[in-house]
């Protein structure tokens, strides 16, 4: 039921908004991967996760903040039981380990899928990265992560309207980076922030 | 259907397996890159080929509400192929939004239920002025001419410049009105094939390199004869003489160059080498219709003026 549920929801997006993949520095893989990817619109998770190859899907878990996906009981049906999503509070209290729900995916062998700009910005333009993806980076040194450029999320459905308008969206897999001995956590940031923009040079949506 | 349209399907077919066989052959003697690159972009089209022709001959075959509908989903997606491409901002979301879920199903509507007056000024008049003041309301006034202009373009090519082919259905000649439609896509069709034979065969001239860099003035006037001859050879499907259908089929291979040209310099603009990725060696579905674009209008008209009761 669940997987006929799922599979609806893909030939959705696919139909709304093309959900197409573009492997430029990569191939698809099994094995595990922290994909990070800019934030333009509420499609970008499903996005993203209609993009992938069912047998790399399966084992993707994308990263949902709890404050809005886990709101509803609608929401958390889409988000937890669709799209396998790990919901994680955006404002932690103090001594909890926000990545750790994270961390356990990562343990178990299967890949996530985070958008390391936290909330998305209104312009369409990629903002600065958040420090999850370095703790990630410096916890998981041995696994590769991938940069990912959603183009048109933010002309599908802009900040603040309902309306979607069915341009196709295409993610753009960039060439897999980890993270580099004695690199700091702002320059590497800096550095993956760097790696998405430059895969979303040249198209059109600025 | 009238037999002749029996014998035109069987000679597509024949024709589809013959280019079937000869590709295979290719395939075999393809040595070098750049000639295998060659032969499997060929191949690539001619699968495609077969699929496009089982869906417009099912189509036409199934009858003109079908057929309606085929086109409204290629106008559909040939408006999200141009809105891909082209730039838009926040302030146009409202008017993509009536483009695509508004104008075009009202736009096919009229063509369905044959409204003729309502359909020839719909998108031309009625769109035209209430997109851009739907624009307004966003209160964005950079680059609004320019911004207008590019929403009523889209419309105009991808919508109401192709619905013109299946509007041939509403067009009473004496001869059943699919045929018409069968007609013009056959003509602009073969004349887009024989033009990429002739120019891979004999081109040397570039006739555009900065528009259409593969296009030969071989290709052009070998590709372009060559759809003419079929199109006189196919007068039974049509209310014309065989020398009116040479000079109807004339005037749809020039308008079809002109399609051709007119939407590969946008796509030149847009820094695009395709329109989309749909379908397999040919690229987008607007790759595909673009000579349709220019042709289909004008043979709408002439049909119309000098060919209905």
């Amino acid at each position: 039921m669940i997987a006929l549920v799922r599979r609806l929801l893909v030939l959705l997006v696919r139909i709304l908004v093309g959900a197409r993949s573009d492997w430029r520095g990569c191939a698809p893989d099994t094995r595990r991967r922290i994909y990070f990817a800019n934030h333009g619109s509420h499609f970008d998770t499903v996005a993203v996760m209609a993009a992938l190859p069912w047998p790399v899907r399966r084992l993707t878990h994308p990263i949902a903040a709890s404050d809005y996906w886990g709101t509803t009981s609608f929401r958390k049906f889409i988000a937890e039981k669709c799209l396998r999503a790990v919901l994680v509070d955006r404002k932690p209290r103090v001594h909890s380990d926000p990545l750790g729900p994270l961390a356990r995916v990562l343990e178990d062998g299967r890949s996530i899928l985070i958008f390391p700009e936290g909330t998305r910005s209104s312009t369409g333009e990629v903002v600065t990265f958040r420090s999850g993806l370095f703790h990630l980076a410096r916890r998981f040194p041995d696994v590769d992560l991938i940069p990912i450029y959603l183009d048109n999320l933010s002309r599908i459905l802009p900040k603040g309207s309902w309306l979607i308008v069915p341009i196709t969206c295409t993610a753009r897999f960039g060439t897999p980076m980890r993270l580099m001995p004695g690199e700091e956590k702002a320059a590497f940031l800096d550095r993956a922030r760097e790696a998405v923009v430059a895969l979303g040079n040249g198209s059109a949506s600025q | 259907m009238t037999a002749t349209f029996t014998y035109v399907l069987g000679s597509i077919l024949i024709l589809l397996t013959a280019a079937t066989l000869i590709g295979t052959v290719l395939q075999y003697r393809a040595k070098d890159a750049k000639a295998i690159a060659t032969v499997e972009n060929l191949n690539a089209r001619i699968r495609s080929w077969w699929i496009m022709v089982v869906i417009f001959g099912g189509a036409v075959l199934l009858g003109s509400t079908v057929t309606t509908v085929l086109f409204a989903l290629l106008s559909f997606m040939a408006l999200r192929e141009f809105w891909t491409l082209t730039p838009s901002k926040r302030g146009d979301h409202l008017a993509l939004f009536l483009s695509f879920f508004i104008v075009l199903p009202i736009h096919y509507i009229l063509v369905g239920t044959e409204w003729y007056g309502l359909f020839s000024i719909f998108i031309p008049v009625y769109a035209f002025l209430i997109l851009p003041a739907v624009a307004t309301i966003a209160g964005d006034t950079s680059e609004f001419l320019a911004r207008s202009a590019k929403v009523q373009w889209g419309l105009m090519l991808t919508v109401y410049a192709i619905s013109h082919a299946p509007a041939l259905m509403m067009l009473d000649t004496g001869t059943p009105s699919s045929l018409l439609l069968v007609y013009l896509v056959i003509v602009v069709q073969l004349s887009d094939v024989f033009q990429y034979v002739w120019g891979k065969l004999l081109g040397k001239r570039r006739f555009s390199p900065n528009i259409s860099p593969s296009k030969a003035v071989e290709g052009l006037v070998g590709g372009g004869a060559s759809a003419v001859l079929i199109g006189t050879l196919l007068y039974p499907l049509t209310p014309f003489s065989p020398l009116q259908a040479a000079g109807v089929s004339t005037v749809i291979v020039v308008a079809g160059f002109f399609g051709g040209f007119v939407l590969s310099a946008i796509k030149r603009d847009l820094k695009a080498k395709d329109w989309g990725y749909v379908i397999e060696g040919h690229g987008g579905v607007l790759d595909r219709l673009d000579s349709i674009t220019f042709a289909a209008p004008l043979f709408f008209h002439i049909t119309r003026y000098w060919f209905t009761g």
